[in-house]
């Protein structure tokens, strides 16, 4: 792990009502890095980046985002984190410009300022040509690549994406990774993904968490991990293969 | 209050820009029409025999048209306006999946339900104001009323009132959208309290009272007081029945208390009929001060009850 750590959590745990969710989890994630969360559906993912969010409480230990915990200052944390759920959602009577505005109002920016962000934030994810289109009749990219402008609108140091390629063609992956690599590179954004797509979270991200259970069973760098998992000097690997011997040894 | 500006903004432009808003206000637009035009009709007959009348413009309010007078249609159709304002308000987010999005912007949980609440009873105030209106100016021209100063107190003190409650539901409209998930739940939850409040409980009320002094009719005059008593007692569980008390004496002058029966002895028969002439406002509005302040009691209660319990949702069942 390379520079500081701009996310880092201690022993964090989440119980719904008996059940637990998250199990004393500790990790960390250094600035600028793409940190690929993995995991099975209901391993406790997305419920980790509410907690980390200020969103959801946890049960037990605590979490650090820029500095700050979020479950007492969610205000400061959600004005820096920007975040893409999973099931994201529109109001689709408006239009890109018109979403893009609510969110600014929200975050409290000058109008100057949103201005020059939304212009911005539609060139970036391309969708600048069709200002005046309803959000109804977009396509599953578009959408999906409306929700990445709204993150920018905020211009924010970390970003989380739960599942940013669900549900797109090939085509619509490629703009998304592309585009995920480029806020990066370009702007040192911090980004936490978690995703099915193994073969996109093994080329893009630096390193990797697996998530079974409530339980991080294994992070690092992919190569780390091929290592640890399948032996040493084993050339050709895949994150796949890592995932699944991970997944096979977690099963009772 | 950070993010209920915008928030408060948007309910507005969406409230001005729907068809539920339109469609409910044409339809309030005609029923406030039909009752002018029919009380304006009927209140020349009615003060052909009245050599000095008084309050004549309140009467444009209180005087039954064809069905009902304004107050009676307010007091029955307000909630539901509140409830259709209200009953899909967090949980159409919900379903949409544009409720976590706006909760994970840097704004406090209750700027979400505040910045609702507020554009609903501004959407209210708006929809009272313009009834009174319509029904005010077509006065002027049929019946040629012009509204004297206590007059128009009158009917700013009712509008205020006529607020509150058609907020009271919409409030409870609100909570119905916090604890279903459904908006068809939520909708026909608020559609059952309306009748439940608004028929079941006037025939509760009497049911109840008949069945706690059973022969009321030839049990002599303390049969009949407990009677009613016990009726009316029943009766106020219903916000409605507070409202229609509250504004009842508001409206009318001449109304000098809120029981429904009084008992009059020979002197009193006496000092009654001297004293005959309007009260002041001020009075009025002393008679009904308890029902207002009940009103708005519950109407903090239901507003307080959402809050409670849309700060306390698992954000992952969001």
């Amino acid at each position: 792990m390379a520079g500081e750590a701009i996310i880092e959590t201690e022993g964090l745990t989440k119980t719904y009502k008996g059940q637990v969710a998250v199990d004393d989890l500790s990790f960390q994630v250094a600035e600028g890095e793409i940190f690929g969360f993995l995991g099975p559906n209901g391993a406790g993912k997305t419920t980790t980046l509410l907690m980390l969010l200020g969103l959801t409480e946890p049960t037990r230990g605590r979490a650090r985002v820029l500095g700050i915990d979020p479950t007492r200052h969610p205000i400061q944390v959600k004005g820096m984190i920007g975040y893409l759920p999973e099931n994201l959602g529109f109001y689709g009577e408006l239009n890109a410009r018109q979403s893009l505005r609510f969110i600014a109002d929200l975050n409290g920016l000058p109008v100057r300022t949103a201005d020059a962000r939304i212009d911005e934030a539609l060139t970036v994810v391309g969708l600048e040509s069709e200002p005046e289109k309803k959000i109804r009749a977009y396509s599953r990219g578009m959408r999906q690549r409306l929700g990445i402008a709204e993150l920018l609108i905020k211009e924010p140091k970390v970003a989380f994406l739960d599942e940013p390629t669900l549900g797109l063609d090939p085509d619509g992956t490629q703009r998304m990774v592309a585009l995920i690599e480029q806020l990066s590179r370009e702007r040192k954004m911090t980004v936490v993904l978690s995703s099915h797509m193994l073969s996109m979270v093994q080329k893009m991200c630096h390193r990797v968490g697996i998530m079974i259970h409530g339980k991080m069973v294994g992070q690092g760098p992919v190569e780390k991990l091929a290592q640890e998992k399948l032996g040493v000097g084993t050339e050709q690997y895949t994150l796949e293969e890592i995932y699944m011997k991970y997944f096979r040894e977690a099963l009772p | 209050m950070n993010g209920i500006g915008p928030i408060l903004k948007k309910e507005l432009a969406d409230h001005f820009s729907s068809y539920r808003f339109a469609i409910l206000f044409a339809l309030i637009t005609m029923v406030s029409l039909i009752t002018a035009y029919m009380v304006g009709l009927n209140i020349k007959q009615d003060l052909a025999g009245i050599a000095k009348p008084k309050f004549v413009f309140l009467m444009l309010f209180t005087s039954r048209g064809a069905v009902f007078s304004l107050v009676q249609f307010v007091a029955i159709f307000g909630p539901l306006i509140g409830l259709i304002l209200g009953f899909d308000a967090i949980n159409r987010e919900r379903n949409e999946g544009t409720l976590s999005k706006l909760l994970s912007q840097p704004i406090y949980r209750d700027s979400v339900i505040n910045g609702k609440f507020l554009a609903g009873v501004a959407m209210i105030a708006i929809m009272m104001v313009s009834i009174v209106l319509v029904i005010t100016g077509l006065g002027l021209n049929l019946a040629g009323v012009v509204p004297g100063p206590e007059e128009i107190w009158r009917i700013f003190v009712y509008l205020v009132i006529s607020i509150v409650y058609i907020s009271f539901w919409l409030g409870a409209g609100i909570l119905f959208s916090i604890l279903f998930r459904s908006i068809a739940t939520s909708a026909l939850a608020a559609v059952a309290v309306w009748i439940f409040f608004s028929f079941f409980v006037s025939l509760g009320a009497s049911v109840v009272a008949n069945s706690v002094v059973p022969d009321a009719a030839d049990g002599g005059t303390q049969a009949v007081v407990k009677h009613a008593r016990i009726q009316a007692g029943v009766a106020l569980i219903s916000p409605m029945e507070l409202y229609t008390q509250a504004t009842a004496a508001i409206i009318d002058p001449t109304r000098k208390t809120t029981r429904s029966i009084v008992l009059v002895g020979p002197m009193e028969r006496i000092s009654l009929s001297r004293f005959s002439g309007p009260l002041p406002l001020g009075q009025s509005v002393l008679l009904v001060v308890p029902y207002i302040i009940t009103l708005i009691a519950i109407s903090a209660i239901s507003f307080a009850v959402s809050y409670a319990v849309f700060m306390r949702q698992e954000i992952r069942s969001v």
